[in-house]
């Protein structure tokens, strides 16, 4: 079974569909995440990280949202589509 | 606008929630409540502007018992004349909360802890963010509330080719929608009708949200059984609220959250329902279910209301660009520091002018009262406590004003979010929130605007660990105490590495010191006192918009007023305080000595030699005077525990009166040491005698290892009180603010004592 891809590894650019929130995440993040709309399906593009290389800029259901590589690496995601302008 | 009419859907219909409560007993002929309308909806959406155009100039602004957050309550009228109170909620995603401040909004919209039940409710939703948006106003009708959905932002989501179908949303939701834009002042009436109505023929929401949210069957059961007990200790709610408090039972308690008002029966039996169920269908499980079964119904309803005009793919909007530039790696920070250059420099230079057109007022004020009134204490109060007292706080309010103009406008324009995006990698690395940076940087003014300015932090941790910590940023009060020690012991103009002068060195060694003091103390204080969870970053970066100015100004004025009130009433306080401590008591015997000196002077001299030795009686006496006062006595009762620091009494005195301002450090020096007339920095005669000072046995007081002590001590005391009056109003208690003195006098006491003992060992005396 191939390894959990989480969104820290997508790189900047990249549009995914987000499969679920990883086991074993604190309960505050996890649950804010998902109340913002990071759920199973939910179309996630990377798009930039901070000039410092943390946090990342996420766009996900029309608005825009940061959060650090530390809470990214909570959500699993589905392989990056490959036809992307 | 059009007003959308609800279609009416075949539930049954709530009890209608009454518009007047009956008198109580004991009240005769109670006036009739006005009905009480709540106002909640996501942080960005426009919540306030749309406040403000409901109520006007009505609002009235108070905290919540127990936690700083701002309680905004105003009056609106509905069109047939009737007053509705509205009560504008914090901006929140959610109704779960895991903290004291994040429970208001939820308490306000079931009733409880002390809060009457709405009548009804409105969220403001940001039409451009409909789904997130909708996710607040799903729980709120799961609430069973009467609701009334305004569709703010309107403006933006037609300019982006897009439209919401208001009819079919308030089909499908049970409620009135209201498309507005409240930044153009567009919709109120037509709000205002809805409120009406929705108050007239009062509807519950509950039944089409359960009815159409996917709930998974093993959820259900769980909100079921857990709301048995909850209607069992809360018998007051409706069905509807039952279902709601259980579901906000299960989201919100954990071992970790801080509930207020919450039975711990009924908290443990929450947590133990939500890890039962999350061992048997997995972690996490029971959240994704409640969650994911309100976006199910949400993302139903908006893929049926959204629509599209235009295939506008890719296009990218202004927004988009703006980020491009101000997030980009390089020019993102070089945006970044051009604009904090702005907001320092305006503290620094622009206050200025308005700073000293009130220490002239308070000055002609004082002569006034000079003359108006015979020598005497009255005067003495009047002059040096009283009008002293107003101008030490009225003197903040151009800086204070001009602080969150800027604040406000960054973050209403939604450039405060980017600020914090680009620094978090470096604030985060010591314990504190990105948006902390404003504040601390503003500390380098002074910290009294900067300490207000913390507000912007949600978390009350990271505000009240910001807030501890600003004071350590070299304000520029201490400025004036550098200035004169660096001349008093070193040639301050000598070169010493090429370009740069002995003085330039010393200040930029002392700001640097400032700065480590303050992320040291800050990753400490994390560690320790202020310890806890390190709050997720989880933001939100708002789309890029126009502040409103009239919202803009209002609320500047706000911060102004509550300063006045809040904090200046102790300012005022300490002022007076310190006068007395300063010139009380008097010694008759040696007053009647300083008269008796005058009048024979009187006598042989005249003109400019009488003047001159008028002036100087005068500088003895005052010297006399202070060191007879409580102040003075103070500073000779210290000297023992400042020796190993390397000061005397004198300085000690000039440390206690510096606790009204750092610049008073100065002119008490001034008045210890003789000096005649007004002291400041420049004064050649105070740096002279300061370099000439000594010991009783004959010791030069101030050398250099004392000077960069002393000055050291200054980097970390807490020595304003203005300072400790508005962390008094920030964090809403005394603890806090015996807290940041205790440590930083402890601090400044234990480097200058290093700083001396250390350097004498290493034979640098």
């Amino acid at each position: 079974m191939e390894p959990r891809r989480t969104l820290v590894s997508i790189p900047v650019g990249q549009r995914v569909t987000v499969r679920g929130l990883r086991p074993g995440v604190p309960r505050s993040v996890a649950l804010r995440l998902l109340e913002m709309g990071v759920l199973p399906g939910t179309e996630v593009a990377v798009a930039r990280a901070a000039p410092l290389g943390d946090p990342l800029h996420l766009k996900l259901r029309g608005y825009s949202l940061s959060i650090r590589r530390s809470e990214a690496q909570a959500i699993e995601v589905d392989a990056p589509s490959a036809e992307r302008p | 606008m059009k007003v959308a009419r609800a279609a009416r859907p075949p539930a049954e219909r709530a009890p209608a929630t009454e518009a007047a409560a009956p008198p109580r007993a004991g009240e005769r002929r109670a006036p009739v409540r006005a009905p009480r309308v709540l106002l909640a909806g996501n942080p960005n959406a426009g919540k306030t502007t749309v406040f403000n155009l409901l109520t006007g100039a009505t609002a009235k602004v108070s905290n919540y018992p127990g936690v700083t957050v701002e309680r905004r309550v105003g009056r609106a009228a509905l069109p047939d004349g009737r007053e509705v109170e509205v009560v504008d909620l914090p901006g929140t995603y959610s109704l779960t909360a895991r903290s004291p401040e994040e429970q208001i909004a939820v308490d306000a919209i079931l009733g409880r802890a002390g809060e009457p039940a709405p009548d009804a409710v409105v969220v403001v939703l940001d039409a451009n963010t409909l789904a997130r948006g909708l996710y607040l106003a799903q729980q709120v009708a799961e609430a069973g509330l009467p609701l009334v959905l305004a569709l703010n932002v309107m403006d933006e989501l037609e300019a982006s080719g897009r439209a919401v179908e208001v009819d079919r949303l308030a089909a499908r939701w049970g409620a009135r929608v209201v498309p507005t834009t409240a930044s153009r002042q567009v919709g109120r009436a037509a709000l205002l009708a809805a409120v009406a109505e929705t108050l007239a023929r009062p509807e519950d929401p509950s039944a089409l949200a359960e009815r159409e949210t996917p709930w998974a069957p093993e959820a259900a059961a769980l909100v079921a059984s857990l709301g048995e007990a909850v209607a069992r200790e809360m018998p007051a709610l409706t069905p509807a609220g039952v279902r709601s408090v259980a579901r906000w039972l299960l989201l919100s308690a954990d071992p970790e959250a801080e509930l207020v008002g919450v039975p711990e029966r009924l908290r443990q039996e929450a947590a133990d329902a939500r890890q039962a169920f999350d061992r048997e269908h997995g972690a996490g499980a029971l959240d994704l279910s409640v969650v994911g079964a309100r976006y199910r119904r949400i993302d139903d309803v908006v893929r049926e209301v959204l629509r599209d005009r235009e295939a506008h793919h890719h296009r990218t909007s202004l927004g988009e660009r703006l980020d491009a530039v101000l997030t980009h790696r390089v020019w993102g920070l070089v945006a970044f520091a051009a604009v904090m250059a702005v907001v320092f420099q305006s503290l620094f230079a622009w206050a200025e002018p308005a700073m000293g057109l009130v220490e002239s007022a308070i000055a002609f004020a004082q002569d006034l009262v000079r003359g108006a009134l015979p020598e005497g204490p009255l005067r003495d109060l009047l002059v040096e406590g009283v009008l002293a007292g107003v101008g030490n706080v009225v003197v903040f309010v151009p800086q204070i004003a001009l602080l969150f103009l800027f604040v406000g406008f960054l973050e209403d324009s939604g450039y405060l979010a980017r600020v914090a995006f680009v620094i978090d990698r470096v604030m985060g690395g010591v314990g504190l929130h990105g948006r902390a940076f404003v504040p601390m940087l503003s500390g380098f003014a002074c910290a009294v605007p900067a300490v207000m300015a913390t507000r912007t932090l949600e978390n009350r941790r990271d505000r009240l660990l910001t807030m501890m910590v600003v004071p350590l940023m070299s304000c520029s009060a201490r400025l004036p105490v550098y200035v004169l020690l660096t001349a008093a012991v070193f040639d301050a103009d000598a070169r010493v590495v090429g370009f740069l002068s002995v003085g330039a060195v010393v200040l930029f060694a002392m700001y640097a010191l400032s700065v480590g003091g303050a992320l040291l103390a800050a990753t400490v204080l994390r560690r320790t006192v202020l310890r806890g969870p390190r709050p997720t970053l989880v933001l939100e970066l708002p789309s890029y918009r126009l502040p409103v100015a009239r919202d803009l100004l209002r609320s500047t004025w706000t911060r102004v007023r509550s300063f006045l009130v809040d904090a200046g009433t102790i300012i005022l306080a300490m002022t007076i305080v310190l006068w007395a401590l300063l010139s009380y008591p008097v010694d008759p015997a040696a007053e009647a000595r300083f008269e008796a000196q005058r009048a024979e002077v009187s006598r042989s001299l005249e003109g400019e030699a009488l003047e001159a030795r008028l002036e100087a009686i005068e500088g003895e006496a005052s010297s006399a005077r202070l060191r007879h006062s409580v102040a003075g006595r103070l500073g000779r009762a210290i000297e023992p525990a400042l020796e190993p620091l390397g000061f005397d009494w004198r300085l000690g005195v000039g440390i206690v009166g510096a606790f009204a301002a750092r610049e008073v450090f100065v002119s008490t020096l001034g008045v210890v040491f003789g000096i005649s007339g007004e002291s400041d920095e420049t004064s050649t005669p105070l740096r002279e005698e300061l370099r000439d000072a000594v010991w009783p046995d004959g010791r030069r007081l101030l050398t250099p290892l004392v000077g960069v002590s002393l000055m050291v001590f200054f980097v970390f005391a807490a020595q304003c009180m203005s300072t400790l009056a508005v962390i008094r109003r920030e964090s809403g208690s005394w603890g806090w603010v015996a807290f940041v003195f205790t440590y930083m006098t402890a601090l400044a006491y234990v480097a200058s004592l290093l700083v001396t003992q250390v350097g004498r060992a290493l034979g640098f005396e």
